[in-house]
């Protein structure tokens, strides 16, 4: 069962293995874990950048084609469904004709970019999408009429994604993990009655459960994909391409295939923002900083993992969300006015930031993924007695 | 002489403003092995990389198996049952031996039987066949692209240098395979600079200078001729032996 799901693509890590898990339990029971707006839409952001990042690490990671169109495929399922719903009110039509327009143009400019990348490459090409991505953001943000400019446009959506919609008068009740945790410390007593809250279902939860399914089915899609035999094809294009069409694989075929769907899952994912974020604008679905932020969701990761880019996502939106909280507890302990507390203030959090980054990357250079499968084969192989005709991993035999 | 499964009539190829090919005519008898001597800078990988489409083909015709092929595109021609091992033997190195495998059996899953057989061919495929292909020695990577070619039946082989910085035991073992191959009636075109590994496995020759076929006849004809050698190839064979 697990062997078909996964596509006999195990995490072959332990530590790794109990991360997704934490991840996996975290996001499926997320809203009944963590209590308060900002987290509930960080889950929603998480999922929906799980699509986006994996959708990218196929072209990037597998397949080696580095392309910064990858927002504008995000925009245009985000406006689409927005413009959709703007024009034609917020019920189901509407939304199912703002994602069909969308796939459309989808389809039709990711064929382009795809047989474009035939004639330009590696760093041309990357250049290339890079011009096409900064006209799209300008056609957006100049027809003020269509896509609301600069100011963006209030997405309205179906009544039963929406706040309004309650579809139990009780409230669930949720546990406050961490409110938990924290509660043990401070009062032990109460910690477990403190922890419980109200969980009242809305429209939104019902949002939320289909990204986070959307999310799930698209990784196991990705799983597949890359470990069937169109996948191997992939990985043979990025190692050598001659030698693969030489072998009598039409690359030209595979690569074109391979921005489309990654094109079309980007516009699924826009979808999906566009109906938790309920607004879209220029900044939050095309700006060229959240292409750099995909770029390195897949880096930190690791590239060419799948896994990576769920790792990836969750580790670097926590941050990006929480590293200001830290950031505050961590000056309380300081001397107030004192260079140190300047420092660790809450403002500096960029700084941080960008600090952390730049060191995962040095250190862990196939991303996080990578480097715990990394200390997982070495563990493996000194428990195997040096030997270096130790199996790793997989044993399985001419299929 | 056979009816040839491989013509090359005049072929002229370019490489970006340079030419290579000067009018190539080639021969490849059907299920024989020939060799394609020459110096450094002759043209001979050209010729290969010209016969499988990646060089541009400026003027000439090739044929395979009566049909012509010139210009078509490499992943056509390559399944129509031509099998290249280039030089740089192109190895999926992050790939596992046994994906390199499965990627070159593009018609379908792997034989058993043929399997087994390039097991006993080349026994390092089987005890790494689960390793990166990237961890094996020159030699191994060599056997992997030899035994990626033949993992299908195909009807010619083209194998750019094979012996190439490997060691004179492993240089024996592919000569023994390719012994085997030849047995099997499988025409190969193989391009050579090391002579004794070529007179041993080779039924007819051609050679190649500024490119250009000046020689092509039989191996044991050119093999018996040390004036010939010394003309055609530059080269005292006891200096070699």
């Amino acid at each position: 069962m697990m062997q078909r799901l996964l596509s006999g693509d195990y995490p072959r890590s332990r530590a790794l293995t109990a991360l997704l898990l934490i991840i996996g339990v975290s996001l499926a029971l997320g809203p009944f874990l963590f209590p308060g707006v900002r987290a509930f839409s960080m889950l929603g952001m998480i999922c929906v950048f799980i699509i986006v990042v994996a959708s990218y690490d196929l072209m990037l990671g597998y397949t080696h084609i580095v392309s910064f169109a990858h927002t504008m495929f995000f925009g245009i399922g985000a406006y689409g469904v927005a413009m959709a719903s703007d024009a034609f009110g917020s019920g189901y039509g509407a939304l199912f004709i703002g994602i069909g327009g969308a796939m459309l143009l989808t389809i039709l400019l990711s064929l382009l970019l795809g047989l474009l990348s035939l004639r330009v490459k590696a760093i041309f090409f990357a250049l290339v999408t890079l011009a096409v991505a900064f006209a799209f953001l300008s056609l957006v943000t100049q027809l003020y009429n269509l896509t609301g400019g600069e100011d963006g446009l209030a997405m309205r959506v179906p009544r039963e994604l929406g706040p309004a919609f309650r579809p139990f008068d009780e409230p669930w009740v949720g546990f406050d993990v961490v409110g938990f945790i924290t509660g043990l410390f401070s009062a032990p007593a109460g910690a477990f009655q403190n922890a419980l809250f109200d969980v009242r279902i809305s429209g939104k939860h019902l949002m939320y459960y289909v990204a986070f399914v959307s999310a799930v089915l698209v990784f196991l899609f990705l799983l597949r994909m890359v470990n069937s035999p169109f996948g191997r094809v992939l990985q043979a294009i990025r190692e050598n391409e001659f030698r693969a069409q030489a072998l009598g694989y039409r690359t030209v075929f595979y690569r074109t295939a391979v921005v489309i769907v990654s094109a079309l899952l980007a516009t699924l994912a826009g979808v999906l923002f566009a109906l938790i974020n309920r607004y879209v604008n220029p900044e939050n679905t095309l700006n060229f900083e959240l292409m750099v932020f995909i770029l390195l969701m897949c880096v930190i990761g690791g590239m060419g993992t799948l896994y990576g880019a769920v790792v990836g996502t969750a580790v670097f939106l926590l941050a990006q969300n929480y590293l200001q909280d830290l950031l505050k507890l961590l000056a309380g302990f300081t001397e107030p006015g004192s260079l140190l507390e300047h420092l660790v203030g809450p403002d500096r959090w960029l700084l941080w930031f960008g600090l952390l980054f730049v060191l995962s990357v040095y250190f862990f250079p196939t991303g996080i993924v990578g480097q715990l499968r990394l200390w997982a084969a070495r563990r493996r192989q000194r428990r195997a007695g040096d030997s270096p005709l130790a199996e790793q991993g997989d044993q399985h035999h001419a299929s | 002489m056979s009816d040839p499964i491989l013509s090359l009539t005049g072929v002229r190829a370019d490489i970006d403003q340079y030419h290579i090919l000067h009018g190539v005519d080639l021969q490849v008898p059907k299920g024989e092995l020939t060799v394609l001597l020459g110096r450094n800078g002759a043209g001979k990988s050209t010729t290969l990389r010209t016969i499988m489409g990646l060089t541009t083909v400026t003027g000439g015709q090739v044929r395979f198996q009566g049909e012509d092929i010139t210009g078509q595109p490499t992943p056509r021609i390559a399944r129509k049952g031509i099998a290249f091992v280039p030089e740089n033997m192109g190895i999926f190195s992050l790939l596992t031996v046994r994906e390199n495998m499965v990627l070159a059996a593009v018609s379908g899953p792997m034989d058993e039987q043929r399997l087994n057989w390039i097991f006993e061919l080349f026994p390092p495929m089987k005890k790494f066949w689960n390793r990166p292909a990237g961890n094996l020695s020159g030699g191994q990577k060599q056997m992997l692209a030899i035994a990626r070619a033949v993992i299908e039946p195909r009807e010619l082989l083209l194998v750019d240098e094979p012996t190439k910085g490997l060691a004179p035991a492993i240089i024996n073992d592919l000569a023994d395979a390719f012994e085997q191959l030849k047995q099997q009636q499988v025409s190969i075109l193989l391009v050579e600079q090391n002579f004794n590994f070529s007179r041993r496995l080779g039924q007819s020759v051609a050679v190649m200078n500024d490119g250009g076929v000046v020689y092509a006849g039989q191996m044991a004809e050119l093999a018996d001729n040390e004036e010939l050698q010394q003309e055609l190839l530059g080269l005292g064979l006891g200096a070699h032996q």
